[in-house]
């Protein structure tokens, strides 16, 4: 059986545990087994629906104290379920309770893991999952080497597929400890799109020449439903907030379209962003390294040009 | 108060990638190296503020690696740091090096633990949480502030879309990113006493190894840019919805 862990947040469902769900439910065809999830903590969300994205069952553990994240508490309770139901593959997504928990179960049950999987597992020799590597330069193909395998699944390289089948929702009875964590504060940038899950990011960097110009990325960014991210010296100088920052030493995030403005296109912010399917590039600079990296873009002043796209978007948004 | 800093070797940013011997290893060749970026400008730098604050504050490197690595080890301890143990293995798997640092740090009894948020090579991410299951100690993840009063940690947690802030009491495993601290460059006085700081070399234990690398890929090259006019910034437009459907 594989099995699923189901991230919710506040008591919503993240959307790429739907992207987990539907790869756990491939790699389950693909190993002749079935796919069931497990959700930890206290949620509002019609969980029998986790059926569209291909998983029979759903285990959930609705105790209050997991619908706070605790590493060590959650590692404790996916355990559980995984040494009840037997499963010998789970899947995660790679965000941040993914990569906090993986690894922590990894350990516990001496599974073999791999963070990062953008693909699904060979199994035609053994069982290999590919990962990407330097920061998204390479890929590397990993044996797991045990009976259990854990897998974490990159944020935006699967296809959800959606059917209307429903899953059986069972109640998972086990004490839970309490946790040595107390979450003090949860601040969540409100009504923005987060920049790990989004399908459009708009970034903008140093060429935008100050934080009073970012309305050129962030108007166009609300027209396209799009998160906004930053290079790196522009968070350095706090013209645009840290968690924006996104390269090698940043986020590295894999949207549909990336749209950067104003970035030069060093190696350094590549590594974040070359996973994205389409790069955008408008820099006034043709020798810019960015362009090499590209698939459409503008060599032209972004002052000039980014209004003209904006109005041209609003346009199409607007009879669509 | 003990505190463990784990620091890993990796290539400069600007390495050029590329793979040897039937694409199963890294052409190391010529390459720059680098105390990974996480360790040594968050992780380490935050972990020599919290020693600057209280001298009382024991403060050890580890790293688990072959003796190239030493090099690195001097640099993080050019930086601060009493001492560094370095565990003599080539091992990469990320269990067996994560058993390797639960080891040492069970036994050194350190009342904090911390590394990197992740390798900037093998983007594993994973050697912190094992070290904490290991060691059965709360782990948070992805830190990007740290504070403490006596027993009682204060940490800022990166979540999706925002941050959370966590309170936790000693002992504890913490992966570092961004905010922790500002890097620093290590002065003239810091680089001469790392040459006689003690470095510790010390064997592995007996330890699974979970996973092996099988083969490594470079990515596609790209087809190449579609540029648009200056003058007519209305034709991107049309091409990102009809052409290539992007929005
Ligand atoms: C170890 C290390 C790690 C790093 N990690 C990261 C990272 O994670 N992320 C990251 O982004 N960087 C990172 N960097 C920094 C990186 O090397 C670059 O310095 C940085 O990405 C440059 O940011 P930029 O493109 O915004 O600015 P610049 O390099 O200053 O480029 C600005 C660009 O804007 C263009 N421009 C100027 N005016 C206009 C205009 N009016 N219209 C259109 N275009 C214009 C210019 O032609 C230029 O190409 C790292 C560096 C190191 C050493
Ligand atoms: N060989 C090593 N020796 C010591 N610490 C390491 C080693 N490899 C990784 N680490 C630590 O674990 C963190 C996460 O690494 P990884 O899980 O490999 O991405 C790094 O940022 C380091 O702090």
């Amino acid at each position: 059986m594989v099995l699923v862990f189901i991230d919710q947040s506040e008591g919503h469902i993240k959307k790429s545990s739907f992207e987990a769900a539907c790869y756990a439910a491939t790699v389950a065809a693909q190993l002749g087994t079935s796919a069931e999830a497990v959700l930890l903590g206290v949620t509002s969300d019609n969980l029998s629906s986790l059926g569209n994205y291909g998983v029979k069952k759903v285990h959930t553990i609705a105790n209050e104290t997991l619908t706070n994240f605790d590493a060590q508490l959650y590692t404790k309770a996916i355990a559980q379920v995984v040494e009840t139901t037997n499963a010998d593959v789970i899947v995660f997504s790679n965000n941040t309770t993914g990569k906090a928990v993986a690894p922590r179960l990894s350990a516990k049950l001496k599974a073999g893991l791999v963070t990062g999987a953008i693909a699904l597992p060979d199994t035609s020799n053994g069982f290999t999952v590919k990962k990407t590597v330097f920061s998204g330069k390479a890929f590397a193909n990993i044996n797991i080497n045990t009976p259990k395998k854990i897998i974490a699944l990159n944020p935006n390289s699967f296809n959800v597929s959606i059917t209307t089948d429903t899953a059986e929702v069972v109640p998972f009875n086990t004490s839970v400890d309490a946790s040595k964590i107390v979450v003090s504060a949860i601040n969540k940038v409100t009504g923005e799109v987060s920049l790990s899950e989004a399908d459009i990011v708009v970034s903008g960097g140093r060429g935008l020449k100050g934080p009073e110009n970012w309305g050129l990325v962030t108007e166009l960014a609300t027209l396209l439903g799009a998160a906004t991210a930053c290079s790196r010296p522009v968070a350095d100088i706090h013209w645009r907030p840290h968690h924006e920052h996104v390269g090698q030493t940043g986020l590295a995030i894999a949207p549909n379209l990336y749209i950067a403005i104003g970035i030069s296109g060093a190696i350094q912010h590549l590594a974040g962003v070359n996973r994205s399917k389409i790069i955008v590039v408008i820099n006034k600079d043709p020798e810019a390294p960015f362009f090499k990296a590209a698939d459409y873009g503008i060599v032209g002043d972004a002052f000039e040009v980014m209004p003209k796209i904006i109005e041209a978007v609003r346009k199409i948004k607007a009879t669509a | 108060m003990k505190i463990l800093v784990c620091i890993s070797k990796t290539p400069d940013t600007t390495a050029k990638i590329a793979f040897a011997d039937n694409n199963t290893k890294f052409a190391a060749e010529g390459v720059q190296w680098i105390i990974n970026p996480y360790d040594e400008w968050y992780a380490l730098v935050r972990a020599i503020e919290l020693k600057e604050a209280n001298p009382a504050v024991v403060l050890h490197l580890i790293n688990v690696g072959n003796a190239d690595n030493e090099p690195i080890i001097r640099k993080a301890l050019a930086l601060g740091g009493d001492e560094a143990i370095r565990i003599n293995s080539e091992i990469s798997d990320s269990f067996n090096v994560a058993a390797q640092i639960a080891a040492i740090a069970k036994e050194g009894n350190y009342d904090l633990v911390f590394t990197g948020k992740e390798t900037i090579d093998y983007n594993g991410s994973s050697i912190g949480g094992m070290i904490a299951e290991l060691l059965d100690l709360p782990f948070i993840s992805h830190a990007v502030t740290f504070d403490i009063e006596g027993n009682n940690a204060t940490v800022t947690r990166e979540i999706e879309g925002g941050e959370e802030v966590d309170k936790a009491t000693l002992p504890l495993v913490v992966s570092c990113q961004k905010g922790m601290a500002e890097q620093r460059i290590p002065n003239m006085k810091g680089i001469m006493g790392a040459r006689t700081k003690p470095l510790k070399v010390m064997e592995p234990i007996a330890a699974d190894i979970l996973t092996s690398i099988a083969s490594f890929d470079l990515p596609p090259v790209k087809a190449g840019v579609k540029l648009v006019s200056a003058e007519n910034p209305e034709e991107l437009v049309r091409l990102l919805h009809e052409e290539a459907k992007a929005f």
